[in-house]
């Protein structure tokens, strides 16, 4: 039976506009088990960062709010400890990774002393240990010369390098989950290959549990488990990664797989989903995805679908009317 | 059809065209300055002393420069709500005169200032070469000296007077303008060279007029505003040294600099003019600010 | 890093050169006989063929130029009219409380514009932030003049806490060094706030807390660390302005410093004087800049390891 590590239950996550609250992400559960790669997908601004920042609780002070939900790590709920024990868990059970790499390092210290800080902050290690610790850690990431990296700072070092050295930086104290949000959007593609088989070995090697938060669905495709796809701050379809691939339920996951080109294939244009994602604050009533859809009917734009099991298939969980009808009326469509 | 429009937003670019573009502009102006308290109280108060400078004589109780020898370094009283100074004048009307005075000075000195800023930068930014290094180098060396001293400087060489202040104080309002246009000019003149050469002399000028100046206006009018301050300030400073108006004059930094010498006894004379000063740069600035952060559009 | 700062004390030269031959010029910029104008529009012809002499305002303008580089490379700057001394008699004994003056106006202007500029920064939005920044545009509003001359009506006429003038006692430093500091203090308050808004909004900032840093390190070890470059460099141009800038305090507090004797000089036509506090004013300027400069290349890495 497979360790959960990561159990999110009903997270929903606010932002102050002007003078009222507005809902970013909403009623989003999931959960991540040990050693598995969990994919976070969906458009840019459909929540998957701001999900992760509320795991965290690294949103912004005052203009942002976790209003709803619990985040179960290791048997507590983290939203609701005290900030002195989340700063213990940050980093050091949980580590976080960033979309850019080079402006994610402070330039003015060098890597040895950002590396050494994390280490020293959770360990009781001397300066000395730290730095054997970190010289190592960059080692085990495939920097051949940790000492010269150590030496440098992040302006002298190229995107991979950076990207290596957060990586690095991340696993310093062993933690348990890496939340790693678009790690690999900002480098170029053979840096990017590496990267993403740097964080397969450590899945393999220390059996880390890793949220893996992207917009590209060949990353998903190759490193994930099982996927979880967003929309509008909402999870719209959760499948293993297998079965999203072969049979997407949702119309957005339909569209979203059928806009990838695919070498060889006839298609003369791509087709695209019409329409934009919309504005936090002039949410759609019912269906978010329902003005895009092809599918969509009058029942969609009344009334939010709930996310249900899509009946027949284990871990499998669609939010969208269609799965709710029998099979012979679907076919109707 | 018509219920997707309403709940798709406004990036969509057809529906941008629908919205009533100009007279919203400067609603949305409004409606954000107004937000800012202290600027619009600034503003309000500047607006007054506009007016106390435009009819400061016909509104004030007593004539500026009427002594009255029964009633020196008198406090403020009911009859003199401000006091009276050492001649027995009107602590208050010489002010109200010295109104006049400080804004028309520092107005005329940052028009100047800015005029010929522009037009520096207009050449600078347009023909380039050694004329663009030259006139970035003056600029360079007049922006990073302190203000004080490069007026002192001037006035030394042209001599007490209030328009030689009002030269010192144009004078180092030049390079502040001067960089917003030629910046200005250069890229506009990057993205229209090849228009400008085909077209003859004074059409340049027409084409670098309508599209410098739309882009620019925005940091203009804040740097004027806050300019204006600065000027005020420097203008009563080169008083109070002595180096401005006459003492005769209502001059605010000149009656400063003649109450000094009564200061223990009659207090009021240093405290109002200092006051009035204080204020009026302050509201100039706070102005500014304001002004600064509503047209700035990273600010929501 | 040793070739950027060639290249800065390198530029610098010929604007001290120009600066130089400007500030020659200046008596024979102004419209009439600088002779005439020395020597005062009651002075007899005689007096005035004297100054001229004197002043060596006789001889044709290149070698005039000639000797008064000389006299800046050999240290002979001329006659004092007023008493004369030379030149150099006339200005030593006031550097020293000026440069004291400026020094403690500095030290605590500084320090506290900083800390409130940080403060404000982090507590951005609330009653402390306005609170703060009021001042902050009060400081840069007041008139120099005016401050000094209430703190004396306030401390020393009214309280007698603090003497009203000269540089005799540690507590006559008080009210003057309040008073000049007032305006950098202010600056650096509004210019630090800025800086730490936006340090404290870029990624590594984030990466900070995800390490699981308190807010102390994350504000001062990486956001400060960052903005104070910046705050560096605008610190050390306010600097370069404080000891001009002590001309007005040092008028309002009777203190025998520099600025007051170019304000004096001025007004008494000892153009020789005016000259030698100008190109000292200037240089000093300069030669701030460019250590601000050479700073700022061993602070900020990018720079020194390029």
């Amino acid at each position: 039976m497979a360790e959960k590590l990561l159990d999110v239950k009903n997270l929903r996550t606010e932002f102050k506009r002007d003078k009222s609250w507005v809902t970013a992400v909403n009623d989003v559960s999931f959960h991540i088990n040990k050693g598995e790669i969990l994919g976070l997908v969906g458009e840019s601004g459909c929540g998957k960062s701001v999900t992760s920042l509320s795991v965290m609780r690294l949103l912004p002070i005052g203009t942002s709010r976790v209003s709803e939900g619990e985040v179960f790590f290791n048997g507590e709920d983290i939203l609701k400890v005290d900030k002195k024990k989340m700063r213990k868990i940050r980093g050091h059970k949980i580590s976080m990774i960033f979309q850019e790499p080079m402006s994610s390092l402070n330039p003015c210290m060098r890597i040895s002393k950002q590396i050494t800080e994390a280490i020293l902050l959770h360990n009781d290690l001397s300066k000395d240990e730290a730095y054997k610790r970190a010289f190592n850690v960059l080692k085990s990431v495939g920097i051949p010369d940790p000492d010269m990296t150590l030496n440098s700072y992040p302006h002298q070092l190229s995107g991979g390098m950076c990207q290596r050295v957060m990586i690095a930086m991340a696993m310093s104290c062993e933690p348990n989950l890496l939340i790693a949000d678009e790690p690999t959007t900002a480098l170029d593609v053979t840096i990017q290959a590496q990267i993403l088989s740097l964080m397969e070995e450590i899945k393999e090697e220390r059996d880390t549990g890793i949220l893996l938060i992207t917009h590209d669905l060949g990353v998903v495709a190759e490193m994930c488990s099982r996927v979880i796809v967003m929309y509008a701050g909402r999870i719209v379809e959760e499948a293993p990664v297998r079965e999203l691939f072969e049979s997407p339920m949702h119309p957005y996951t339909q569209g979203l797989i059928e806009s990838v080109p695919k070498l060889g294939s006839d298609m003369t244009s791509l087709p695209s989903i019409p329409g934009s994602v919309p504005d936090l604050s002039v949410m759609p009533k019912g269906c978010k995805f329902a003005p895009r859809c092809k599918y969509a009917m009058d029942i969609c734009r009344e009334k939010e679908p709930e996310l249900v099991a899509v009946p027949g298939q284990e871990h499998r969980c669609s939010r969208c009317v269609l799965h709710k009808l029998e099979e012979k009326e679907v076919s109707k469509l | 059809m018509a219920e997707m429009k309403s709940t798709v937003n406004i990036q969509n670019f057809e529906d941008a065209e629908a919205l009533p573009k100009p007279k919203s502009k400067v609603k949305e102006f409004v409606k954000k300055f107004t937000k800012r308290k202290t600027a619009v109280i600034s503003f309000i108060f500047i607006v007054l002393l506009l007016l106390a400078a435009i009819l400061g004589p016909y509104i004030a109780p007593y004539d500026a420069s009427q002594a009255d020898y029964s009633n020196l370094l008198q406090g403020p009283s009911a009859a003199h709500i401000w006091g009276t100074d050492e001649f027995g004048r009107d602590v208050f009307s010489r002010l109200l005169a010295g109104t006049r005075l400080s804004l028309a000075s520092a107005l005329s000195a940052t028009i100047v200032g800015t005029a010929l800023g522009i037009l520096f930068g207009l050449i600078a930014g347009f023909y380039g070469g050694w004329i663009d290094s030259l006139i970035m180098r003056c600029c360079d060396i007049l922006f990073s000296f302190p203000d004080i001293l490069l007026a002192i400087a001037i006035v030394a060489i042209l001599g007490p007077g209030m328009i030689n202040v009002i030269i010192a104080v144009a004078v180092f309002t030049v390079p502040s303008f001067a960089r917003i246009i030629r910046s200005a000019t250069i890229s506009v003149k990057e993205s229209l060279y090849v228009e400008v050469a085909r077209s003859i002399g004074c059409k340049n000028w027409r084409i670098l007029w309508v599209h410098i100046f739309p882009g620019t206006i925005q940091s203009m009018i804040v740097n004027f505003t806050m300019r204006v301050g600065t000027a005020i300030l420097a203008a009563s400073s080169l008083s109070f040294l002595g180096f401005g108006a006459n003492v005769t004059e209502p001059d605010w930094g000149a009656m400063l600099s003649q109450g000094r010498n009564y200061l223990n006894t009659a207090p009021h004379i240093v405290l109002f003019p200092g006051i009035l000063i204080f204020l009026t740069v302050l509201a100039f600035n706070l102005l500014g600010d304001g002004l600064r952060d509503t047209l700035d559009p990273k600010m929501s | 890093m040793g070739r950027y700062a060639l290249k800065r004390i390198v530029s610098a030269i010929p604007l001290l050169i120009v600066i130089s031959f400007l500030i020659f010029m200046f008596i024979h910029l102004i419209p009439g006989d600088p002779a005439r104008l020395i020597a005062g529009k009651d002075a007899t012809k005689a007096d005035v063929e004297l100054v001229r002499e004197q002043l060596g305002l006789n001889e044709p303008l290149p070698i005039q130029y000639g000797k008064y580089m000389k006299g800046l490379v050999t240290g002979d700057l001329g006659y004092s009219i007023k008493n004369g001394k030379t030149v150099v008699e006339a200005i030593a004994p006031r550097f020293e409380p000026t440069i004291m003056l400026t020094i403690s106006s500095m030290i605590w202007a500084t320090i506290i514009g900083v800390s409130l500029g940080i403060i404000s920064a982090v507590m951005k939005g609330k009653a402390v932030d306005y609170i703060a920044m009021l001042i902050a545009i009060s400081g840069i509003s007041l008139p120099g003049f005016w401050l000094g001359l209430e703190l004396i009506q306030i401390f020393s006429v009214g309280l007698g806490w603090l003497p009203t003038g000269g540089l005799e006692s540690w507590q006559a430093y008080v009210l003057p060094s309040l008073t000049m500091g007032s305006g950098i203090m202010a600056i650096l308050a509004r210019f630090t706030r800025s800086s730490m808004l936006e340090s404290m909004r870029e990624d590594y900032v984030r990466t900070a807390r995800a390490k699981g840093l308190s807010e102390l390190p994350v504000v001062m070890r990486h956001a400060f660390k960052n903005s104070l470059i910046e705050i560096v460099t605008v610190g050390g141009l306010q600097i370069g302005g404080l000891l001009s800038g002590s001309v007005m305090v040092e008028t309002v507090f009777s203190i025998p410093g520099l600025g007051r004797l170019l304000v004096d000089s001025i007004k008494f036509r000892d153009y020789k004087v005016v000259q030698a506090l100008l190109l000292f004013f200037a240089l000093e300027y300069i030669v701030i800049n460019l250590i601000v400069d050479l700073l700022y290349g061993v602070i900020n890495p990018k720079v020194r390891y390029n």
